[in-house]
This record gives C-alpha cells, structure tokens and sequence, in this order.
C-alpha cells in the first residue's frame, strides 16, 4: 500500500507472547506424562489422547462455525489443551465413543455454551470428565491393568479406591497397607488410575516447566498440596486405624493432575495471588473431605468445579493490593 | 539487591542503539513552528504577530495563569504568521510559525561554556527565574517547574529526587546528558533543592547506564546533599511514583501528588535546563531529543530547537527508512504517534522513533484467557482486564470505585497481553470518561 | 397408612397456613401505593426503553407523564404525536403536536472526497480514535467511520457503509431517539424535522476550519463562503465559524441553496431530478 504512516494508542511495542504460545507450553508440558502413561498402559493411552484431541478439536471447529456462525478459532490451541487433558482424566481402556461424547460435553457444555475460549466458568475437560463419570461410573472406573503388574486381571483398582472401599468395610489400615503400591511406585507411576495421573514425578516436572515459563504461579499448585497434606495429616495422627497416612493423599489420584494441570486453567481461576491461595486452599478442603467422608474415592475433579463457580466471587471480592491504597 | 519498585513491572527489550552517539548540535532549520501549549496547563498567550523580528530567547508567547508557562523563541528571524497546526497531540494547536534568518541571540544569554557554580540567589528568587525561562518537566510529562516548587500550604518537601532514569526503551537523551553535563545538572539540582528547601537531593539511574552511575557518583561527591542511587532495571521505574517508592520506599497516596510523601522529583534534563536558565540566563528553547529506530541509518542524539519539525531531525539521521511505518514522538511505551513529518519538536519531545512496517501494526485481538499477567504487571495494582470491560460496556461508575483514575497509562497491561488486548486504549478512554464525570460533580 | 404419612401431611400443612399468614401481612405491611395511570400508560409506550425521552426506560417515562401538570415537555420520539395523543387522553391533558424527528450524520467525507494521510490502528471505536488524534484525513471534524453511532442505535437505522467510509442512517426505521447524536464523539448527528417523503436539504459538513483548510480536507467540505445564507429566502440558513447551518424547522425545501454551493457541501435527498433548466444554469455558474 502506499505510504502512510500508522497511527495508533501507546504501547507501541508488544511482549510478542501470544495465547496460542501459551497452550503450546501446556502442552509440552503434558508430554512426559503422556510418555509415562503410554509406556505403562500401552498404545491404549495413544488412542484414547489422540481421539479426544481430535474430537474436541473437531467439535469446536463445527460448533464455531455452523452453530454460532463465527470465526472458528481452533487454531489458538486451547482445545488440543482441553483434549489432552480430557485423554488424562479417564481411563486408557475407554471405548472410543465415551470419549466422543465426553468431548462434546466439555467443548460444547463446558466451553462453548458459555461463549468460548475466555468465557467458560468451569474447567472444560472438568465438565467433560464429570459428565462421563456420572453418566458412565462403570466404564469410567474400570481401570486397566498396568504393563508391571504381575496379577493376571483385566482391571485393577486404583490406590485411593482400595482405600475407600476397605475403610468403608471397616478393614483397619494396617490391612490394606499391603494392598497398596510402595511410595517409589506412587511417585514414579506404577499404580493404576486415569491415564495421565499417574506419574507423580513428571507431573511436577511438567509443572515447573510451566513456573519456569510463567504459564502457572505457584499460589494455586501449592495452596491444594498444603492444604490437603495438612487435613490429612491431622486426620491421620488423631486416628491412624482409620486414616491413612497423608502421602498416600498426596501421591496417589489425581491431585498432581488437578493442582498443576487442571485447578491452574487461567480462565476459570481467579486473578489475584490472594484470590488463587483462597481458590486452592478451597479446593483442597473439599477434595479431602470427599476423599475421607465422601462416596467417591476421589474428589478432585468436584472440588476444582465447585471452586471454579466460585471464581467470579473471589474476583469481585479480592482486588490486588493498590498502589497508594489503604 | 539493587533498588526498585515494589509492584509490577515489565522489561521490554531496551534497544538503547544511540547510547554512544555524543549530542551534536543540530543548526536552526529554515522555518519553526512553536505550539504555545507545550506544557500541561493552560495555553500561553501569543505576544507576537505577523511581520514581527525576534531574536533566539525572546519571549513569543507569556504565561496566562500559574499552572502555565512562557514560551520563547527559539530561532530568530520574522513570524511569518501565528495559526493551528497539528503538534503531537494530533490535533491543531495554536502555535507562532517563524520564518528563520540568521541566529541571533538576546544579549541576556551568557554563551559560553565555562561552568558557573556558585549562586546567591534566595529560594524565592530561583523559582521566579524559573517560571520565566520557561522551563517545564522534561521528562515528557511537561508540567511546568516551577509550580512543583511551591508546595501546597501545610506540605513540606524533604527530598528531591532527580530521575535519571531514562527507562523507556530507544531514547538515550538522558543519558548522553548525565555524561557530557555532568557537573551541569548537579548544580541545577543545587539550584532546586534551594529552591524547595530541602537537603537532600537523590539521583536515581538504572543500571543499564553504568558509566553515567560512575560518572555521577564521583562527581557529585564534591556536592552536599546529593548522592546518587543504582536501581534495577524496570519499566515503568520512571514514573514519578515508582521513582519514588524505589529510592525511598514510600507509597504516593492515591489521588495525591508526590509532595504528600515529602518528595519533589525532576528530570536531569530539567536539571540542566535549571542550570542554563539560571546560570547563563537561557531560557528553555532548545533540548536533547534522541532520533532513533532500528532502520535508521545513523541514530544519534541531537540539540534541536523547539519548533523544529521532525522531517528536519529524520534527514539529520540519514532519511526516512524506505519502510518505515510509524514515526512516534517519544518512547515506545508511552510515546505519541504521528500523523504527519510536520509535526514540531516540543519542550516534551525526549526522541522521536521509527518503527519499520512490520512492527507498526497491532495483531489482532482475541478474548480475554484471564491469565491475570496485566494485573500482575500494573505498578498501581489495577485490574487492567476489568478496566477494559467496564470502559467497553460504558460502566463507569465501577470503573471510578476501581480506582482507574490511578492509572498512569504506563501501558504495561497491553505490553503483556497475549492476546493482544487493546487494554490502555480502552482504559485511557475510560479515564477520560471518568476525569469528565468527577468534574461535572465538582460543578 | 401410617402415623408417618399422618405426621408429615399435618406438619406440612400448618407451616404453609402459616406462611400464607405471614406473607399476607407482609404484603399489607410493605404495600406500595402505585398510580394505576402508570400501568396504563406505560402499555400504551412503544416498550423500546431507548431513553429518547430522556428518561431511563418508558417506565420511568410513565411514571414522569402521571406526575407532570401539562405533556408540553414530555415527548416519546418513538411513538410520535400517535402515542401521545393517546396517554393524553388516558392522563386528561392536552398533547402538544410536533414535529417528527429523523437523525442525519453531517459528514460526507467519504474515501473519494476526503483522501486518507495516515491509517488509524487503535481499538476500534470512535470514542477512542478521537481521543487518540483527529482522524485518518486532514479534516478534524468529520466522520470517522468506526461506527458508535451504529453500536448505540437500537433500532437497526443506521447502516455501515464500506464502500463510503462513512455511516448511513436508514430515515424509515429512525425513530429519533438521540442514542447516536450522544455516542458521536464528533458531535455530527443532529435531529432534524421529518419531511414528507423523507426529503431533505442539509449541510453534510461540520468542519470549522478556514475554507481553504478544509477544502483541502475534503472536496465536499463547506468552505463558509456564506453564499447558501444569502440565497435564502426564509432565514433557515445561518453561518457561524466558517459553517453553514440549515435550521430544518425554517427550511422550506425550496432548494435554491444547494445550486450555489461551491463545494456542493449541501445535499439534496429524495427529490425528483432538477428540471433541465437549472442544470444549465449549474453548467453556466461552473463555466465561468
């Protein structure tokens, strides 16, 4: 064009950081996970990844452009994100349809009934992953057998679901305790569970990559762990026959997945570091108080959503601290 | 641990490319335009017309009220005509256009180069000379001297802090002065804590300058009460309340001025105009403007005349860049963008920069992903998000409770928005909105 | 059936008896005496609540119509002279006629007549590119395209048009309710009489500047040059900061304004063509 010059508002330079640079982080640093799960659950953990990410990405390419007849915006990467993390929440032995539908609870339910990327309350692949859950509690816990284990079965249980279910019986700890995999194997992911919680260790890894680059702040990783560690711990030294011990509470679940991955989604957590340490210190409560006095074994998942519903609050209500206030 | 403020923040790439251009003098051009609003306040009043001779520091235009301040030719030759031209702002503004003739100075101006320290002239007396050099905050803001001189009744200043900061990226004008007028500015900042009565008078420079740190220390050790302080580098460190609460430690209330903290802060370059203005009595017509870009072929910093047009000061530094797209008067954070080469140099004018085409445009924006990087940056502790939304939707009543009056418009939200998030636009509109309904209130 | 279902049936029971007790005293206690004229007039209101008439909502407007004496300052431009006639009657007053009103955008300094000397790259509403700078062109007055008018009209009358570079407004669905004459920063739109067959003679130009400033600006900027004022017959046209102003309450439609227009800065809508004689006298004026 011609010559002109170009006019516009101060700043005239931009960090040149961009949303779609910000889900690619996240999605690196899911892979080592992703790696993990594949290696102990087998080329299952591929598929079941691989069709989530595409069908959330297809259902927000169509829903996008012939249900509200917009731009689709597929590009910015935030369903590969919502489709990653879905893959990580259920089972690898899923059949392929559940996870269809799941995708399309989340995208369609989660997300885009709300307006899209920026607009969503709750955590997508959360309202995705529930949905499944209630809607197929069968499929969704029937956990398979890792590669190490020796046991000739085509499911196992998972840690935390020993643990309900013996405690639920009356069976004292020190019974179940040789039922449960040892710490080593928590933290490097040899237990069964959802595909992408397993590995302790490269969950934190992945995590601190995303500290490193500034995807995630500490306040809201931290403030669950604390948290749940602490109620655990107190539970358990008042009552250790009917507690367990709080590692187990740390490392097994998906508490690694929700407090690094899941709780820390930009959109549907509050701003302030105020904000985010009330938001996981929330979240921590209601997952150990489901996981000791609930129905479900785990409660991660719920406790992220009720958080999520009450972000708008914890925004109107926590403001950052004022240059020059009071 | 170096120095700096407390909240928020950003560090764009400094780009400090004319940091070893000595200043070199760039001559009169053929004509001027000098707008007579150069400074925050009301506009001065024209006091030449058409056909009239003036010489290099005559007075042109005379302040109107004490929140204003003269205006001084900067050139001499005859005017051509006193009419609206854009400065800038982007808008017309009365100013005198000066057809140039020769370069004659009043006689009152001591020109040479011989460093006069010594003064006994009273406090009073200092800002008197002040207010009629003309001399207004260099630093871009312009709001004039000497009206920062006399604190409000019942406040008491105990520091003064000359900022020597220079924290925008590109410009180098403040820089290049700390070096070469070294002893110049630390007798204008004699001349100013005299003026405000206080004893203590703190240099801040950021540490990517550390030649002109070194320079400052040593020298300023033969002056009393003015010491000189490293702090790290960090934008926006150069506003008034983050200088402040990086060399002090206090907060600026908000809504208050920094006096209500004790503290009065001036530019070095306003330092040096002090200096020149009392010294050699020159009152403010000329400043250091750094013209810089990363297309341009020579970037320097030059002494350039107020009124000199910036096509002038673009050939000085070896010509428009084939493919520049923006030119910008000031920084690239808070500078201006202009519309058209004519647009002059004023008192304000720190450096111009040209951007090539690639980097003028904005990318698109897309939705807000709340990832909270502007509230994390904002050095006022704003909600720049929320601001948007509020100024977007017309709510300006909540925008008012969400303080946005306090916003410096430093522009570190849209600096880190990664969804390119037009957050300053919105939020300089709103606070324009906001200022409007407060006065209609005062009413 | 056991005492349960006996129990809960009769436990039920009582607490809702007492609710609805309580509730009716509540209901007595809080009651608020509303004039039942408000109701009605406010069915009679088009429900558009576009606070053309200055009030927030027809709601409030109905309840101002009940209150005032006489309606002589109270007008709802949506519903016209019809809807006041009508809660006139419904309050016993007398309705003050007037005139309708229909919105025009005084700039037609579109990409062919007023060339751009930069481009505008900021948010992209009107408020703020005015608040950045004075425009893409030369003109510091005229229209700036990025549609607040359009965003602040309810009624789907105003029309974005690309190809000009500025906003149309569509006179059948105007309903005059001033949103837009609030949103333009530039102060363009201005409510003018509604005349049959919606014609119109006005000056499309705001600019103040100095004819020869402005005519560089933009070709079809008024120049000020006080021909159309002395034309007039009827004292409709009046100059005031190098601008002509038609005043559409005296105009008469004559048309003798528009001929003489240098930069043809008035414009003539939905009139039949000019009778062949006056085109050549145009064709004589431009020869000289």
């Amino acid at each position: 064009m011609s010559n002109l010059l170009t006019v516009s508002p101060s700043p005239h330079v931009h960090s040149d950081d961009s949303t779609r640079k910000i889900m690619y982080r996240v999605v690196y640093a899911m892979i080592p996970a992703l790696l993990w799960s594949v290696f102990i659950f087998g080329i299952d953990a591929l598929r079941v990844t691989l069709i989530a990410v595409a069908a959330c990405i297809a259902f927000e390419y169509l829903i996008q452009k012939y249900l509200m007849k917009i731009n689709p915006s597929v590009t910015d990467g935030s369903a590969l994100v919502t489709g990653i993390l879905l893959a990580f929440n259920v089972p690898a032995g899923i059949p392929w349809w559940i996870i269809v539908i799941g995708s399309l609870a989340a995208i369609g339910i989660g997300k885009l009934s709300f307006g899209g990327l920026g607009s969503n309350i709750f955590n997508p692949a959360l309202v995705g992953r529930v949905f499944l859950l209630i809607s197929f509690p069968v499929q969704m816990t029937s956990w398979p057998v890792t590669r190490q284990s020796d046991v000739d079965a085509v499911t196992s249980a998972t840690p935390l679901g020993i643990i309900k279910e013996g405690l639920t019986n009356g069976t004292p700890v020190s019974q179940l305790l040789p039922d449960l995999p040892a710490t080593s194997d928590m933290l490097l992911g040899n237990m069964g569970g959802s595909l992408g919680e397993i590995s302790v260790l490269l969950l934190i890894v992945g995590g601190l990559y995303m500290l490193f680059k500034k995807v995630i702040t500490w306040h809201i990783p931290v403030s669950i762990i604390v948290s749940v560690g602490i109620i655990a711990a107190i539970f358990w030294g008042a009552a250790p026959q009917n507690y367990v011990n709080p590692v187990y509470h740390l490392l097994t679940g998906g508490l690694m997945l929700g407090a690094i991955f899941m709780a820390t989604d930009m959109v549907s957590s509050p701003m302030t570091p105020k904000g985010q340490i009330i938001y996981g210190v929330g979240i921590g409560v209601i997952t150990i108080s489901i996981r000791l006095f609930g129905a479900y074994p785990e409660g991660i998942s719920f406790a992220i959503l009720i958080m999520n519903a009450f972000t708008p609050l914890i925004n109107t209500y926590v403001k950052p601290k004022r240059f020059g206030g009071k | 641990m170096l120095k700096t403020f407390k909240k928020g923040g950003v560090h764009p790439p400094e780009n400090k490319l004319s940091s070893g251009k000595p200043i070199e003098v760039l001559p009169p051009p053929a004509s001027v335009f000098i707008p007579v609003a150069q400074h925050i306040g009301a506009p001065a009043t024209p006091v030449v017309s058409r056909g009239d001779t003036v010489k290099v520091g005559q007075i042109i235009a005379k302040s109107s009220s004490f929140v204003s301040t003269n205006i001084h030719s900067s050139v001499s030759g005859k005017v051509k005509k006193v009419d609206f031209q854009a400065d800038s702002s982007g808008y017309p503004k009365q100013g005198v256009f000066i057809d140039v003739a020769g370069d004659e100075w009043i006689d009152e101006i001591d020109r040479s180069d011989e460093l006069k320290k010594e003064f006994e002239l009273s406090g009073e007396e200092i800002v008197r000379k002040i207010q009629d050099a003309g001399i207004v905050g260099l630093g871009g803001a312009t709001f004039p001297t000497h009206v920062k001189l006399v604190p409000p009744k019942g406040m008491k200043a105990d520091v003064l802090l000359i900022n020597g900061v220079e924290c925008e990226p590109y410009l180098t004008s403040d820089h290049r002065l700390m070096l070469e007028k070294t002893e110049e500015i630390l007798v204008g900042t004699q001349l100013l804590m005299k003026a405000l009565n206080v004893e203590k008078a703190v240099i801040g420079i950021e540490n990517n300058k550390p030649d002109a740190i070194q320079l400052l220390t040593e020298k300023s050790k033969t002056y009393q009460g003015i010491s000189v302080v490293a702090l790290k580098v960090k934008y926006p460190q150069g506003g008034e309340k983050q200088l402040i609460n990086a060399v002090t430690g206090r907060e600026v209330p908000s809504g208050g001025l920094p006096i209500a903290v004790g503290a009065v802060v001036s530019n070095v370059g306003t330092a040096f105009a002090v200096y020149e203005g009392i010294q050699k009595n020159k009152p403010l017509f000329e400043r250091v403007v750094t013209i810089t870009g990363k297309a341009v072929s020579s970037p320097s910093n030059l002494l350039v005349r107020v009124g000199t047009p910036t096509s002038v000061l673009i050939e000085a530094a070896g010509g428009l860049p084939e493919n520049s797209g923006k030119v910008i008067s000031g920084g690239p954070m808070m500078g201006r963008a202009i519309a058209s080469l004519d647009v002059p140099v004023t008192k304000g004018t720190s450096g111009i920069l040209l951007m090539e085409k690639e980097q003028s445009k904005r990318k698109e924006y897309i939705a807000c992903i709340r990832c909270s990087r502007c509230v994390s940056v904002c050095p006022i502790g704003l909600e720049p998000y929320l601001l948007m939304t509020l100024s977007e939707k017309q709510i300006f009543d909540q925008s008012e409770d969400a303080k946005i009056m306090d916003c410096i418009e430093c522009g570190s939200c849209s600096y880190t928005c990664p969804s390119n998030r037009p957050l300053l636009d919105y939020i300089r509109f709103g606070k324009g909105k906001v200022g409007q309904i407060i006065r209609s209130r005062k009413k | 059936m056991s005492i349960t279902v006996i129990y809960t049936v009769a436990t039920l029971s009582v607490i809702g008896t007492s609710a609805a007790v309580i509730l009716y005293f509540v209901a007595r206690k809080f009651n608020v005496y509303e004039d039942p004229r408000i109701d009605e007039v406010e069915q009679n209101l088009p429900a558009a609540n576009c606070g053309g008439c200055g009030y927030a909502g027809c709601r409030a407007f109905a309840e101002a119509c009940v209150k005032a004496n006489d309606l002589s300052d109270l007008d709802c431009p949506v519903g016209g002279n019809e809807t006041m006639n009508k809660v006139a009657e419904i309050l016993g007053l007398e309705a003050v006629k007037k005139d309708a009103r229909v919105a025009f955008i005084r700039c037609n300094g579109t990409c062919d007549h007023r060339p751009k000397t930069n481009i505008y790259d900021g948010a992209t509403t009107c408020a703020i590119a005015s608040s950045v700078y004075s425009g893409e062109t030369d003109c510091q007055w005229g229209c700036l395209g990025y549609g607040d008018c359009y965003d602040a009209c309810d009624f789907d009358a105003i029309e974005l048009r690309a190809d000009l570079g500025v906003p149309r407004i569509i006179d059948d669905m105007c309903v005059a309710c001033g949103a837009c004459v609030e949103a333009c920063p530039k102060d363009l739109i201005e409510l003018r009489k509604k005349f049959p067959k919606d014609r119109k003679v006005v000056v499309a130009c705001r600019n103040q500047d100095k004819g020869g400033v402005a005519r560089k600006a933009c070709a079809v900027a008024c120049i000020g040059c006080s021909k159309c004022e002395k034309e007039c017959k009827f004292d409709a046209i009046t100059i005031e900061n190098n601008l002509a102003f038609i005043d559409s309450d005296k105009c008469k439609l004559c048309r003798k304004c528009a001929p003489v227009c240098p930069t043809n800065a008035i414009i003539e809508e939905n009139f039949p063509p000019r009778k062949i004689k006056v085109e050549e006298k145009e064709e004589c004026n431009t020869a000289k």
